[in-house]
């Protein structure tokens, strides 16, 4: 059995609660152990860095050094987190000098982070390291016929972390293909789609949703499935505002990929937190 | 005299950049791509090629007063670009911090005024709370947009997804003293 430590991240407590419970009923039906992080604490998202960057990592670091313990790789479910984290652990392991200062301040929680674990995406962990395979073959419900944008965003790919390729990825796509649906090509998948730039510009982050939106549409999307709490908050929670800016009549659902793989692997709606969304699922949905 | 100043802010801004080693500023061929790359580009002051030459050329005042690297949303597209392996998205975190840090930025921006109240609550508290952040930055809309964001709120809140009480991480004391071994000057309080 696969098992990984667990970090959920601030958001999904509350605003993307349904990405936290239809992670966990997910995982569970594919026979994946997660272990959440005891006592984490908030990573500092893409807004701590703009204040001080050690801090930043030191922050981050407490919770690599408490995955560590574990003995576990660690996954993460929102791409900010998980750029942090990814890049913390690689920044402490190449620069012994920037470790000895974070691991300084960790003593006084008693934590101490060696850079020995890897850190993953939960997109990579299901499509990667669970497989296209495996997920086809517990599949009890298909999504056919439903036209899926598989939307990746920006930190799940960018920085690069190797050398690997990050203008065309498929993982997602092969994932949708899995579960039965049909996943659109569209040319924003990777896109930005403003992450916190509502706050310091509203029309410009306004105009990208807008534009990512029409984008999908534009293909024959039925819905948009997201991997990041922090790019479904815009896309969902703005379309109104979109729509009143631009007199557009957006009403694109923006599911949680978990959402979407717990429905073809047969769990409940409610479970899967399908019904708390902005912009109701079921007019697509109720084909199936 | 003005040599000196060039450098200056060069090397101030790379300093507060743990990567700085590896993100050679004075090696932008002004090629483009970066700007050529960038979703935001259209709204900025100056595009992210622009800002990058002032840097290099000194012109801290006019840098300054932009809202460029405020309007950055560290989407990294121009850093898996540049053929000359600059990460504009770093150089824009770390002008934002020395906006900060010498308490300069063009007015009317509420991006500084956000990035504080949020590291503020991780501060004290260890996880962040939505709530409480929205004051620091909800005024400075205009009125129709902050309907806006009152009904997203509202609808959010009907549907179990805004948090009632600040999360808290247990060992606090511990965490504070933690921040406190990196910012010994305070800012834990
Ligand atoms: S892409 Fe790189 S080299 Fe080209 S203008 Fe931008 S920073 Fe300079
Ligand atoms: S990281 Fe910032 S500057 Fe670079 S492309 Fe994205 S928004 Fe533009």
């Amino acid at each position: 059995m696969k098992e990984f430590a667990y970090f959920p991240g601030c958001s999904l407590e509350k605003l993307a609660i349904s990405y936290h419970t239809s992670t966990l009923e997910t995982s569970k039906k594919l026979g994946v152990k997660l272990q959440e992080l005891e006592d984490w604490n908030c990573c500092g998202s893409t807004t701590y860095f703009h204040i001080d960057e050690l801090l930043a990592y030191t922050l981050t670091a407490r919770n690599l050094a408490i995955a560590e313990k574990t003995g576990l790789d660690v996954v993460a479910p929102c791409s900010a987190c998980f750029k942090n984290m990814f890049f913390t652990a690689a920044h402490m392991k190449e620069d012994p000098d920037l470790a000895e200062h974070i691991n300084f301040a960790l003593e006084e929680d008693g934590l101490n982070f060696s850079g020995n674990t890897k850190v993953r995406h939960l997109l990579e962990m299901f499509a990667q390291d669970v497989g296209p395979d495996e997920i086809r073959s517990k599949v009890t419900r298909p999504l056919e016929g439903v036209k899926v944008a598989p939307y990746y965003g920006c930190q799940i790919l960018r920085p690069r972390k190797d050398h690997e390729e990050v203008e065309n990825p498929r993982y997602f796509e092969d994932l949708l293909s899995a579960i039965g649906a049909t996943p659109i090509e569209y040319a924003l998948k990777m896109r930005c789609c403003g992450g916190s730039l509502i706050i310091s510009s509203r029309i410009a982050a306004l105009s990208m949703v807008r534009n990512l939106l029409q984008c999908a549409v534009d293909q024959g999307a039925d819905m948009i499935a997201t991997a990041c709490p922090m790019c479904q908050v815009n896309l969902e929670c703005y379309q109104q505002s979109v729509n009143q800016e631009f007199g557009t009549q957006f009403a694109v659902p923006i599911l949680y990929f978990t959402q979407l793989m717990g429905l073809a692997l047969g769990i409940p709606k409610k479970k899967l937190g399908i019904g708390k969304e902005l912009v109701s699922a079921s007019p697509v949905l109720a084909a199936l | 005299m003005s040599e000196t100043y060039t450098f200056t802010f060069m090397k101030e801004v790379s300093s507060l950049l743990h990567a700085a080693d590896g993100n050679p500023f004075p090696m932008c061929v002004q090629c483009g791509t970066c700007s050529g790359s960038c979703p935001v580009a259209a709204y900025m002051d100056y595009t992210p090629r622009q800002i990058i030459a002032m840097v290099n050329a000194g012109l801290k005042d006019q840098v300054m007063e932009s809202n460029t690297f405020w309007y950055c949303a560290s989407c990294y597209q121009c850093t898996v670009r540049c053929p000359q392996d600059i990460s504009i998205t770093e150089l824009m975190y770390a002008l934002q911090r020395y906006s900060i840090w010498k308490n300069r930025y063009k007015e009317g921006m509420i991006g500084p005024a956000f990035s504080e109240a949020f590291a503020k609550t991780i501060v004290r508290t260890g996880r962040t709370f939505e709530p409480i952040l929205a004051p620091s930055y909800i005024f400075s809309f205009k009125m129709r947009e902050f309907f806006q964001e009152i009904q997203n709120a509202t609808e959010l809140m009907l549907k179990g997804r805004l948090p009632i009480l600040p999360p808290r991480i247990k060992r606090l004391d511990n965490f504070k003293r933690m921040i406190r071994r990196i910012l010994p000057m305070g800012g834990a309080e």
